[in-house]
């Protein structure tokens, strides 16, 4: 029933997966509106504190804080570590500065404030002396910016949706209330027509002078029962219902076993939306065989520690994975892509040698927060693509005497197809 | 073909036209076969009728919506932490060892995700030279047998190794103080290492004594040449070197000694081609048909009790020639043993000659002979001794006569199994309860190890360390491919243990080479690195001096004087010429010794020369069938009551076409126990047979062959054979087998091929592959010849000018050569296919129905010369029959341009490819059988069941562990579909890849086929025959156009990628 049900609900998934993405990419320009908008309480402590108040400067911090605080840290609420609102009043800028690039040092240099905050949090932040100076100013500026005008956006998401879908509303509003109007206009010519007709009717009745067949035309019933039992009418309507049942089943037949649009929950809410979207991590980082072998390889929780041996480690999701490490117990990740064993996919052919992106049949994955299943990966998908892509076959000494050959007999571009990539037993071995 | 007259046939059946044969000589199956109807009720009365149809499909129906509606949740787990090596989907390849008793291969493991799914033969040995052999192959299998001992048991309960070592080693020392006799029983030890830690335990209990016999004995081998030279040993042979080759009874091809190496060698002077025209020559007398005889260009049937003569008839002869004194034994006169002698002394320094006889004096002969012959330095090698065979009789002898006594008060078998393969077996299954402590480290509770109070399980040899020296100065290591799988601890391990040494054996044995082999090599000044690379190559192989002594070389000693005459009249003593009924036990090449005996692919496998799958047999010449009224039929035969001594049993009857006159051969390997407290496994059960070993001779040498005592009669009853003889029959097409003498050959090369010409009313006679099937107005050349890229020239189509009906194949074309000169027909392709490609195991009943799945069968024919065979003039039969030629063909899918099963298909699941192959897709396939109909070749097979998961075929694809031995490229098939030879399509696929991601193209060697590669002679060579540097395109470059290369059938025009070499032999026009 799972499939039935996942197909049923993919329409709505990808309603929301669509008004989701509004969403987001309007709250980041909502923010941009607002810093701009508003300067004028900045002005004073940014000229005690050294911060700035220029937009520019904001903008800026706010991409930094994003991209490299906003895993630990919210301004206006207690995450990993602590909140930042304020911060910048708390501490003397030399103080945070140097705070920021070397926490543990900080902490273990015997600083009264740094210890507090060590023995409240217990953990130790990472280095960031990558950062320069001027670049925390501006995390700070944003920080400062952020305590006295706070986005809505980031404390209370709903409320931005609400405004979000309300604005879409508006616009395919227009739509809607023309349709609703000539809606009920038609009705209301209906119910005008109807009633003139019962008007007219009653006051044939009334005038008694009607020939017999005046009156039959006017006592006239439709006699549903015998256009019902009709041979036209029952040959249209069981063709119709045949024809329906015919569609439906073929349509249901075809797409048994395919999942598209697959998106089971794992183990691990692991959000590829945050690993490879926000922080672009190659896809090749975890699926590090996908050039070497047929499977990409879904990464162990050992490839994971190489980041969260120290980011987001008290999180309940690493804990489980924690968990299973010390339990010398493998994560059971939800297969979302499924061939049938009769079916032979090799990565390496693609990737490394056709050169293919992921996305081409794993789709906007930078975006998914649950990973679901894009492609159709039937045979006739697969099928489709060996018509048309056309063999990478430029710098690869491999192709050298087809290409050569191939031109020779052919102006169309060399396509998997012209080098056996339709053969049964390319796949089917 | 036309002009040499042969008469080519599979079996007895055959060439007497049994009627049956004929009958169902055109069908797939022989009669009538129940199926299970739609209930699975197999009576004939249940008949399932048309309402039973309708239910079952709407439950279907319903089934497979409701099945549909669900989808599996598949679930993708990675490793915790991934071993650095692995990575999921590339296979890693480990060299190791493969070891059992004193057969010795070099291997290479191939893992996936660290499981071992194929072994391989390791290219970097010179001893085995990248050569495999069926019990090789299948040894992996063992690997994964489900009915392994899975941890150690005391008197057959399961226990835990601390508790066992404890007891084990209280009991030892308590023995070894009061001076109790402790002996550890073994086969042959190969590894020094090894040795080493027998010597360490024996230290430390010096009661101890090292006792080492061998299942097939070479005692007298050994003797003969410690008498001779000092040295105990196995000389290191050169076939490769002979010119002629005299083999009495010794199966070097198949089962003596060191088979692998030796028919690499042996092919190595059989090969003929552009360069070389000169070929060795085998003379063979032997008993009953064997690997070695099949193979031979002259072969004499001889009693076994004829062959003390016949080899004292060879010293005289030579002698005369040599102008030493003759000995005094009775005349004989058998065929071509004159021109044996005559040839031998011709080739001097280039001859040499073999006996597999355990007898002393006919061993001392052979020496004498071949040192009159000047073998020795030139094709007998005296210096490298070969140590395979270490067993010695009188020793092991004496064991069981100290243990009758209740001299022994302690018994370690190391993996020896005497109760089961050594004849005074039963003697000491009896006396073993004189023996205070009795240990033993088999895989399983088998004979002997069911009356040990302690079994200790060794770890399989892909699961051990293990180092070997199979000759003087080759080393190899032998190192795991996989973590035990059971609670099992490797022998060396246990021995160091209760030795009370607390070194793993890995340590051992580093420190044993770091100490002894290092310093045979200045290659690499660090051991560490000199360790790597022999780890690496899985071979060491040092050129070492006169002054190394190899742990293997048992003492020297001086050398004794023959006496000649003593060795005389001790043979005229014991060979007597008479007319009795004579027994010879043999070896088979497919079953071995019986230590694989539960493991499904050794019985599935047919038997090289009986084609006999699951089971043991008698097999009996055609005149003795005669005489007793045995009869052979479509798989069915008379069994027989043979008694031997006062033992009676009963087994079914094989006419064997060459066997000795009044002789029968009955293999070892068979007659496993099956009882509540013996088992070796299910598989053993079924293969049941007798256990032969039992009836070999124990004197001071065992002796294989009975002279007296025995007696057969028919016993009245029938039984069904798993013979595959008849199987796929040529229907008469003799000109599927090519051949010619050496002296045609090197007249003419192309002499013995068939040209067949097709005539047509209009061209004329045309060779076949000139017609076209499609394109009739321009016979193929309709489009005028463009001018071609330089790329384009160097295809093989267009190298060769293929005329009509050519497929375009401009990437690669993959082709296949089989020599059939250096097929000696032993089957490790066979296995290797097997595995390699998930073929199931159906077991014997299935193979009686015709429906063995193997991909790659070996057709053997048996082949007769001479007029009055058509019209199978019963005498002129029986003559034949008596001494006929062999030639061996291996067939597999010809993956033909013009393929008949492609076309027939109605829908399309058989198809071309762009690169040569013919493609079967399983997925497609709703298995109407047209294909298989349809084949010319008869070599698709189909899959009446699904095998696996399925309690009716609980061979290996029934549990998860047998299922580990699949190959996870390889799709699994499943009941009705059609499957046949993809020309390992999965190892195109990877090689193709790599090439690819490399940018380069494939290079020669680097794409093979599992069946190529098991090869031990390198008669099939596979590879592209667009690349013209690529070995298998040099060769038929030359000899499809001047030589020995054809297509089978080429007549009807299928045009196979798959090319025969004719078959050369080296026998003199008239015979005499």
């Amino acid at each position: 029933m799972s499939r039935f049900i996942s197909t049923n609900i993919l329409p709505f998934l990808f309603v929301f997966f669509f008004a989701s993405a509004t969403t987001f990419a309007q709250q980041d320009t909502t923010k941009q509106v607002d810093g701009t908008g508003q300067t004028d309480g900045a002005a004073q402590v940014g000229a005690a504190g050294g911060l700035s108040s220029d937009a520019a400067v904001i903008a800026k911090g706010l991409e930094l804080f994003n991209g490299n605080c906003k895993q630990c840290h919210a301004v206006n609420e207690k995450v990993v570590g602590p909140a930042l609102a304020k911060v910048y009043e708390r501490r003397q800028l030399p103080w945070l500065i140097n705070f920021i690039k070397y926490p543990q040092k900080t902490i273990e240099s015997g600083d009264a404030y740094a210890a507090a905050l060590y023995k409240e949090y217990k953990q130790f932040m990472p280095n960031h002396d990558f950062l320069k100076d001027d670049e925390i100013v501006s995390i700070l500026s944003y920080v400062q910016e952020e305590t006295k005008n706070p986005t809505k956006a980031t404390t209370t998401g709903g409320g931005t949706t609400a405004t979000a879908e309300e604005s879409k509303e508006s616009s395919s509003g227009l739509l809607v209330g023309i349709v609703i109007g000539l809606a009920t206009l038609l009705v209301v010519v209906l119910a005008v027509l109807a009633m003139l007709g019962s008007v007219l009717t009653k006051y044939l009745a009334k005038e008694k002078v009607l020939s017999d067949a005046d009156k039959a035309i006017l006592n006239q019933r439709i006699e549903w029962g015998k256009i019902l039992t009709s041979r036209g009418f029952v040959g249209i309507a069981s063709f119709v219902f045949v024809a329906l049942v015919l569609k439906v089943a073929t349509e249901g037949l075809i797409t048994i076993g395919v999942q598209q649009g697959y998106a089971p929950e794992q183990p691990i809410p692991f959000s590829h939306k945050l690993h490879a979207g926000q922080y672009e991590i190659d896809c090749k980082y975890c699926h590090n065989t996908v050039e070497k072998s047929k499977h990409a390889s879904i990464p162990g929780p050992y490839v994971c520690m190489n980041c969260h041996n120290s980011i987001k480690t008290t999180s309940p999701n690493m804990q489980k994975i924690y968990e299973y490490v010390e339990n010398d117990e493998p994560i059971q990740w939800v297969r979302v892509h499924n061939l049938p064993d009769l079916a032979y996919f090799n990565h390496a052919q693609h990737v490394k040698v056709a050169g293919l992106d992921c996305t081409n049949c794993h789709g906007d994955i930078k975006n998914m927060e649950v990973v679901q299943q894009v492609s159709l990966l039937t045979m006739g998908w697969c099928i489709d693509c060996h018509r048309k892509t056309e063999v990478n076959a430029k710098g690869n000494a491999y192709y050298d005497d087809l290409t050569e050959m191939h031109s020779k007999y052919s102006k169309q571009p060399m396509k998997v197809e012209n080098i056996g990539g339709l053969e049964c037993s390319k796949c089917h071995y | 073909m036309s002009d040499t007259k042969n008469f080519y046939w599979k079996g007895i059946e055959e060439l007497t036209n049994d009627i049956e044969v004929v009958k169902y000589a055109d069908k797939e199956f022989p009669e009538h076969l129940t199926i299970k109807d739609t209930f699975g009720d197999n009576s004939e009365s249940g008949k399932s009728n048309r309402r039973d149809f309708l239910k079952l499909m709407g439950f279907s129906v319903a089934a497979v919506s409701l099945a549909a509606c669900d989808t599996p949740v598949r679930h993708a787990i990675p490793y915790i932490v991934k071993p650095e090596e692995i990575t999921p989907g590339v296979p890693n390849y480990y060299a190791s060892t493969y070891l059992d008793g004193g057969d010795y291969c070099s291997v290479l493991v191939k893992t996936r995700e660290g499981r071992p799914i194929f072994v391989e033969g390791n290219s970097y040995s010179s001893v085995t030279m990248g050569g495999t052999s069926s019990l090789v192959n299948t040894s992996i299998m063992s690997l994964y047998d489900i009915e392994r001992a899975k941890k150690p048991s005391i008197n057959g309960k399961d226990s835990n190794w601390a508790t066992v070592d404890k007891e084990i080693v209280d009991k030892l020392t308590q023995i070894s103080q009061s001076g109790g006799q402790i002996r550890i029983v073994s086969n042959t030890i190969l590894s020094p290492s090894t040795k080493k830690v027998i010597a360490d335990f024996i230290v430390k209990y010096p009661t101890a004594v090292h006792v080492t016999y061998d299942q097939v004995s070479a005692s007298a081998l050994l003797q003969a040449n410690k008498i001779k030279f000092g040295k105990a040993v196995v000389p290191s042979y050169k076939f490769e070197k002979a010119s002629v080759i005299a083999s009495f009874g010794a199966d070097f091809l198949g089962t003596w000694i060191s088979p692998i190496e030796y028919a690499r060698q042996f092919a190595q002077n059989r090969k003929l081609g552009k360069e070389k025209k000169q070929m060795s020559r085998l003379f063979s007398f032997e008993s009953m048909m064997s690997l070695t005889g099949a193979n031979a260009d002259y072969r004499t049937p001889i009693r076994p009790s004829q062959e003390g003569l016949v080899i004292a008839k060879l010293y005289n002869l030579i002698a005369a020639k040599a102008g030493k004194p003759s000995i005094a034994t009775a005349d004989i006169k058998i065929p071509y043993l004159d021109k044996c002698a005559e040839n031998l002394w011709e080739g001097k320094e280039k001859s040499l000659v073999v006996s597999g006889s355990n007898d002393l004096e006919l061993q001392q002969l052979v020496v004498e002979i071949n040192e009159m012959l000047g073998s020795y330095g030139t094709t007998i090698d005296m210096n490298t001794p070969s140590y395979q065979r270490q067993g010695d009789d009188a020793k092991m002898s004496a064991f069981v006569k100290d243990v009758e006594a209740g001299n022994v008060k302690a018994v370690i078998f190391y993996n020896a199994n005497p109760v089961y393969d050594y004849p005074q077996g039963a003697s000491l299954a009896k006396n073993l309860g004189k023996v205070e402590l009795k240990i033993s480290t088999a895989d399983r509770l088998h004979e002997t190890a069911s009356l040990c109070n302690y079994n200790c399980p060794d770890s399989h040899f892909l699961e051990s360390w293990n180092d070997a020296e199979p000759k003087r100065g080759y080393f190899s290591l032998g190192q795991p491919a996989i973590m035990t799988i059971f609670n099992t601890r490797q022998v060396q391990q246990s021995l160091l243990t209760w030795s009370g040494n607390n070194l793993d054996y890995l340590t051992y044995i580093r420190n044993f080479w770091k100490d002894n082999l290092f310093a045979l090599q200045n290659k690499e000044s660090e051991f560490e690195t000199f360790w790597k690379r022999s780890l690496h190559n899985g071979v060491f192989e040092p050129s070492v001096g006169e002054s190394y002594v190899s742990v293997n070389q048992s003492a020297t000693d001086a050398a004794a004087t023959v006496d000649l005459n003593a060795i005389a009249s001790e043979i005229t003593s014991e060979y007597k010429a008479g007319n009795g009924l004579e027994l010879i036990i043999y070896q088979k090449i497919v079953a071995g010794t019986g230590t694989q005996a539960n493991n499904p692919y050794v019985h599935d496998s047919p038997d090289p020369i009986s084609k006999m799958c699951w089971g043991n047999y008698v097999s009996v010449p055609l005149s003795m069938a005669k005489e007793k009224g045995f009869v052979n039929k479509e798989n069915k035969a008379t069994t027989a009551t043979v008694k031997i001594g006062n033992t009676e049993f009963k087994l079914p009857v094989v006419i064997q076409p060459g066997q000795a006159p009044n002789t029968i051969a009955i293999a070892l390997g068979y007659g496993r126990i099956d009882s509540d407290k013996v088992s070796v496994g299910k598989v053993a059960t079924e293969a049941a047979g007798v256990n032969m070993y039992a009836f070999a001779n124990a004197g001071s040498n065992i002796r294989y062959s009975l002279f007296s005592g025995i007696s057969i009669e028919d016993s009245g009853e029938w039984e069904r054979l798993a013979s595959t003889q008849s199987h796929s029959t040529f229907m008469g097409r003799e000109t599927i087998i090519q051949e010619a003498t050496l002296a045609q050959y090197q007249k003419n090369e192309q002499a013995g091929r068939f040209f067949p010409k097709i005539s047509g009313s209009i061209k004329g006679e045309r060779v076949a592959t000139d017609v076209s099937l499609w394109d009739v107005s321009s016979d193929g050349y309709g489009k005028k010849p463009e001018a071609k890229t330089e790329a384009e020239k160097m295809l093989w189509n267009e190298r060769h000018k293929t005329g009509a009906d050519i497929h375009k194949y401009p990437n690669h074309h993959w082709g296949m050569s089989i020599d059939l000169n250096s097929c000696i027909g032993c089957g490790a392709c066979v296995t290797a296919c097997h595995i390699e490609n998930n073929v199931s195991v159906v077991g014997k009943k299935e193979v009686i129905n015709r429906r063995e799945m193997h991909w790659i069968r070996i057709d053997r024919y048996y082949s007769s010369e001479g007029d009055g065979l058509e019209e199978r003039d019963f005498d002129k039969l029986a003559e034949v029959v008596e001494n006929p030629k062999v030639v061996f063909q291996p067939m597999m899918c010809q993956h033909c341009n013009n393929a008949p099963c492609e076309t027939v298909c109605p829908v399309a699941a058989t198809t071309h490819s762009t690169e040569g192959l013919n493609q079967m897709t399983y997925n497609r396939c709703i298995g109407t059988k047209y294909c298989a109909n349809n084949c010319p070749y008869k070599v698709r097979r189909f899959n009446w069941f699904k095998y696996h998961n399925n309690e009716e075929f609980d061979y290996n694809q029934n549990n998860d562990l047998g299922k580990m031995v699949l190959n996870p490229d390889v799709t699994v098939r499943s009941r009705g579909v059609m499957e046949k030879c993809s020309l390992c399509i999965q190892r195109i696929q990877v090689g193709k890849l790599k090439a690819k991601s490399e940018s380069r193209r494939p290079k020669d060697g680097e794409v093979t086929t599992a069946c190529a590669s098991a090869c031990p002679t390198e008669a099939i060579i596979f590879g592209d025959l667009n690349d013209s540097e690529a070995r298998v395109s040099n060769l038929l470059d030359y000899e499809v156009e001047k030589g020995r290369a054809y297509n089978v059938l080429a007549e009807i025009n299928t045009r196979p990628n798959v090319w025969y070499l004719t078959k050369i032999r080296n026998i003199d026009e008239k015979n005499v």
